[in-house]
């Protein structure tokens, strides 16, 4: 509770990752602020997800010596 | 049993044949003489495949701008007649070996550019460009259109034809590579290309036979029209990409391409197949007078520059470009940036001078795509929704993420285990 009482008397600094409407709301307020732009792994889209990680393994198989 | 590839070397296979690509201008022949499958009765069009029944009003207006050009109507109440009855075949550039602006109608008797890569001998063709305002490949079909398409077949093809054999053939690479130093991205700038061509071609086009008022009219027409040159930066990088189109287990793409209605890809990998998803608005700066609601969604095979990394991939090398399609020219910086991202390399000759001559970003990979979700950036033209109109402005676009996600569907059943 203390650490959040120093904070609000503090100057803010911001770091915002993601969505980049947040820091623009921000430096319109004037409040200094790094944006990192960050997105999900296909865009959190579980199907790609799964048919992208399907890939890795069937190329993983590709580069590995074959068995006898 | 179990297909052992590897993807990495296909896909360096992919961007090795696309570096090594050298386009060049052959010269100018007539559509039914030279493009591979052209008849009478055929009419390409930009984008994936699509029926009369689904065409937007532009691609529309075009086709019966075609057909009265081509005599099978009078005027367009009978050109939308016979442009629906079975008598009249369509079938993409793309499937033809070529490309086309916006709507990108092309008929047989319609003079061509015939641009071959000296390195796969591979050639790809397209129209010659019409200049701005009421033109057939925005949609207009009034008789001002049908007058400069007559003078195209019967005077400027003919002139051009004669001077390239006068000249010899002219390399596209160097060219658009110069470009880029000049300020142009060779899509939606094309100052630069066609002020270069304009000197390639003005010393022979004098020596040639035409009479002096043709030669006259035709270097004013190019001079008069800085859009001269897409239709040759156009085949040019579809030539280019030509020479990746089939790479087994390759998840470079080979096309990007929209016909007013559906946006198409294709991929090095999935030979022949088109993965399609809704095209999209372009967001942008209109002319005086129009609206949001005046917009046809995207359109146009122009989005081969893009993907052959120029265009909107290209943005940083031409700021001036923010002027027509919008935004800052950071963002212009900002756009090409992100495009690394999404691609296998870096150009080794068309370089970007304000990212200290970096190549331009080369070789989208399918895989990048999906993973990152970071869309491919494309800068267009914007048509009038309504045939007849043309050009209403110019903005920035993306594909739908679903063509990717279709074609990473077909990738994994045709290849994973």
């Amino acid at each position: 509770m203390s650490s959040l009482k120093t904070l609000f008397r503090e100057e803010v600094k911001v770091f915002n990752v993601g969505i980049p409407s947040f820091a623009d709301d921000l430096k319109r307020q004037n409040v200094p602020v790094a944006h990192v732009e960050w997105r999900p792994p296909a865009g959190g889209n579980k199907r790609v997800i799964e048919l992208l990680d399907r890939i890795k393994l069937w190329q993983a198989a590709c580069q590995s010596p074959a068995k006898s | 049993m179990a297909v052992k590839i590897d993807v990495q070397a296909a896909n360096k296979e992919a961007v090795s044949r696309i570096q090594s690509a050298v386009p060049v201008i052959k010269g100018i022949g007539i559509a039914k003489d030279i493009v591979p499958g052209m008849k009478k009765n055929l009419i390409l069009h930009a984008g994936p495949p699509i029926t009369w029944a689904r065409m937007s009003g532009p691609m529309r207006g075009a086709v019966m701008g075609a057909l009265i050009y081509e005599g099978f109507a009078k005027n367009a109440a009978e050109a939308e007649k016979v442009a629906a009855s079975s008598e009249i075949e369509f079938a993409p550039w793309h499937e033809h070996n070529g490309v086309g602006p916006m709507a990108g109608v092309a008929t047989a008797s319609m003079p061509v550019w015939i641009v071959e890569n000296k390195t796969h001998g591979n050639r790809a063709y397209c129209t010659l460009n019409e200049g701005l305002g009421k033109v057939l490949r925005f949609g207009a079909y009034s008789e001002e259109v049908i007058t400069r398409l007559n003078w195209m077949r019967d005077v400027l093809g003919p002139v051009l034809r004669e001077t390239l054999e006068i000249k010899g053939e002219i390399n596209l690479k160097t060219l658009i590579a110069q470009a880029l130093q000049m300020g142009d991205e060779v899509h939606n700038r094309n100052r630069a290309g066609t002020s270069l061509l304009f000197r390639e071609l003005a010393p022979a086009l004098l020596d040639s036979k035409a009479p002096a008022a043709d030669k006259k009219r035709v270097l004013e027409f190019i001079n008069g029209n800085d859009h001269f040159f897409l239709n040759l930066s156009m085949p040019a990088a579809k030539a280019i990409l030509q020479s990746a189109e089939w790479i087994e287990g390759s998840t470079i793409l080979t096309v990007m391409c929209r016909n007013g209605t559906d946006f198409g890809i294709r991929v090095a990998g999935l030979k022949d197949r088109w993965f399609t998803g809704p095209a999209q608005q372009v967001k942008g700066l209109l002319f005086p007078g129009f609206s949001e609601a005046d917009c046809n969604p995207d359109i146009g095979d122009s989005a081969i520059t893009e993907t052959c990394g120029l265009g909107g991939f290209s943005m940083a090398a031409a700021p001036a470009i923010v002027k027509f399609v919008g935004g800052a020219a950071g963002d212009a910086l900002n756009y090409t940036q992100k495009m690394y991202e999404i691609t296998e390399t870096e150009s080794t000759t068309f370089q970007i001078p304000s990212l200290d001559f970096r190549g331009s970003p080369t070789g989208i990979n399918l895989l990048r795509v999906c993973e990152t979700g970071i869309l491919p950036q494309i800068n267009t033209g914007i048509a009038h929704k309504q045939p007849a109109i043309g050009q209403v402005g110019a903005g920035l676009v993306n594909p739908p993420m679903k063509c990717f996600e279709d074609a990473l569907e077909a990738y994994v059943e045709a290849y994973v285990p």
